[in-house]
């Protein structure tokens, strides 16, 4: 326990955090690895958990007919997962390991609880989501935008 | 904005009436993408131009293009190395000129990339599309003189893996120690296992030291501006940036005023400007 307390305390993500508070978090974490081509999770399944990336790559797919069509690819040191925070708590989309990858999962259920409890934990996590959030929008809007058209 | 010249050679100075082009022809023509060619020219003399420079060249009774120099400015027996998308009707006769045919060249133009101000720092180059084109005269001379920079991060986004720009030179890049690079594209293939999203999510992604870097970047203009945000996201302040900027040239020497941004001419005062100079301009709708 004391490992991933120190993991949690140490990932990037949570920087900034009190002790308590991450030792807070570490009691709803656990260690969790993917192989290759395995998937974290799939569209329109219970968002239970969300995923600090601690080494490897995850690929955000959508499946289309015919084809898998791949969002964006995120690594070490991200997060993978905000379904979790919103109701009705499912995936948007399959989450798929492109290489060995490592992790901490965190169980949603336990972290809105003490989200819940304490606000003031619920505020320091919000504000580590909420710029990941808005970086993601901005470059899916400019993903959209298709800038390397030939008349862009 | 202050420029260095990178070789040591004098740049050849544009012929005595600058709207004159000289005469060279065309020694070889590679298809890169489906719409993208790289041409090289032979000329009668030695053709020194510094990194981000650009020829206004010549398709005789087409017309003239400003087409940004994209080989190396050490190796001018290389020959001028021009890499031309075609979208229109003169840059469609420029890239299918023939090796034989000649070509018109009035150059070298404008301000190119600074690589002085970048030794002993760490460098972090963010292409887009196109834009590596003609930032790959700065990548061979940061790389021909690798030991005078700290880290040097190469990021390139494409539209898709098929449209990836001098796939083999970032290959080859790739297999060296002693440079980082990334590749992404904003849409993948089925049989694509890189990066997926816009090259400005490779920027948090970099390992520099943000208060020794200089950045170069070069690619769509949408694409430079986010990218020079997420760059001062990352803690680089304008100051430690270039841009170049792209805009329908038509003299190449800050005559005409076709390429003119609020007080400036793209093709004399850059096209490689600074970025707290630039970020006032970009930053207004209609310039």
């Amino acid at each position: 326990m004391e490992g991933l307390e120190r993991i949690v305390r140490e990932h990037p993500f949570f920087a900034g955090m009190t002790e308590d508070q991450t030792n807070l978090l570490a009691g709803c974490a656990k260690n969790v690895r993917f192989e290759a081509g395995q998937y974290l999770f799939h569209e329109d399944e219970p968002a239970d958990q969300f995923y600090l990336l601690r080494s490897g790559r995850v690929a955000l797919q959508i499946a289309a007919p015919e084809r898998i069509l791949t969002i964006q690819t995120v690594g070490e040191s991200e997060i993978v997962g905000a379904s979790w925070l919103v109701a009705p708590y499912r995936w948007g989309m399959d989450a798929k390991a492109l290489e060995l990858t490592r992790a901490i999962a965190l169980d949603a259920a336990c972290l809105r609880g003490k989200c819940e409890d304490d606000h003031s934990l619920g505020y320091e996590l919000m504000k580590r989501f909420m710029p990941i959030l808005i970086q993601r929008l901005h470059a899916s809007r400019l993903q959209i935008l298709d800038v390397y058209g030939a008349h862009k | 904005m202050s420029t260095a010249l990178t070789s040591e050679r004098p740049a050849v100075l544009p012929h005595a009436d600058p709207m004159v082009p000289r005469i060279g022809r065309v020694r070889k023509r590679v298809r890169d993408l489906s719409d993208v060619w790289t041409i090289t020219v032979e000329m009668d003399e030695p053709f020194y131009f510094a990194p981000g420079q650009f020829n206004m060249l010549t398709a005789f009774g087409v017309g003239e293009s400003a087409i940004s120099i994209s080989g190396d400015p050490a190796k001018p027996e290389d020959g001028l190395i021009h890499t031309i998308r075609d979208v229109g009707r003169v840059s469609h006769a420029l890239s299918h000129l023939d090796p034989g045919d000649v070509v018109g060249v009035r150059g070298p133009y404008g301000e190119g990339w600074p690589v002085d101000v970048a030794r002993h720092s760490d460098v972090v180059i963010v292409m887009g599309g196109l834009g590596l084109a003609p930032l790959r005269p700065l990548i061979y001379t940061i790389l021909a003189n690798r030991k005078d920079y700290g880290k040097v991060v190469l990021l390139f986004g494409s539209r898709t893996p098929t449209d990836i720009l001098f796939r083999a030179e970032l290959e080859q890049w790739r297999r060296r120690l002693d440079v980082e690079i990334q590749v992404t594209v904003d849409a993948a293939t089925d049989d694509w296992f890189g990066n997926v999203g816009v090259v400005t999510t490779l920027i948090p992604r970099a390992t520099f030291d943000p208060g020794n870097t200089v950045a170069y970047l070069c690619g769509p203009e949408i694409m430079m501006r986010f990218g020079a945000a997420a760059m001062r996201d990352a803690g680089v302040p304008d100051e430690a940036m270039y841009l170049s900027m792209e805009r329908n040239m038509k003299c190449g020497i800050g005559l005409c005023g076709h390429c003119q941004i609020g007080t400036v001419f793209v093709c004399r005062d850059g096209p490689v400007f600074r970025g707290d100079k630039l970020r006032p301009l970009i930053s207004v709708k209609e310039l």
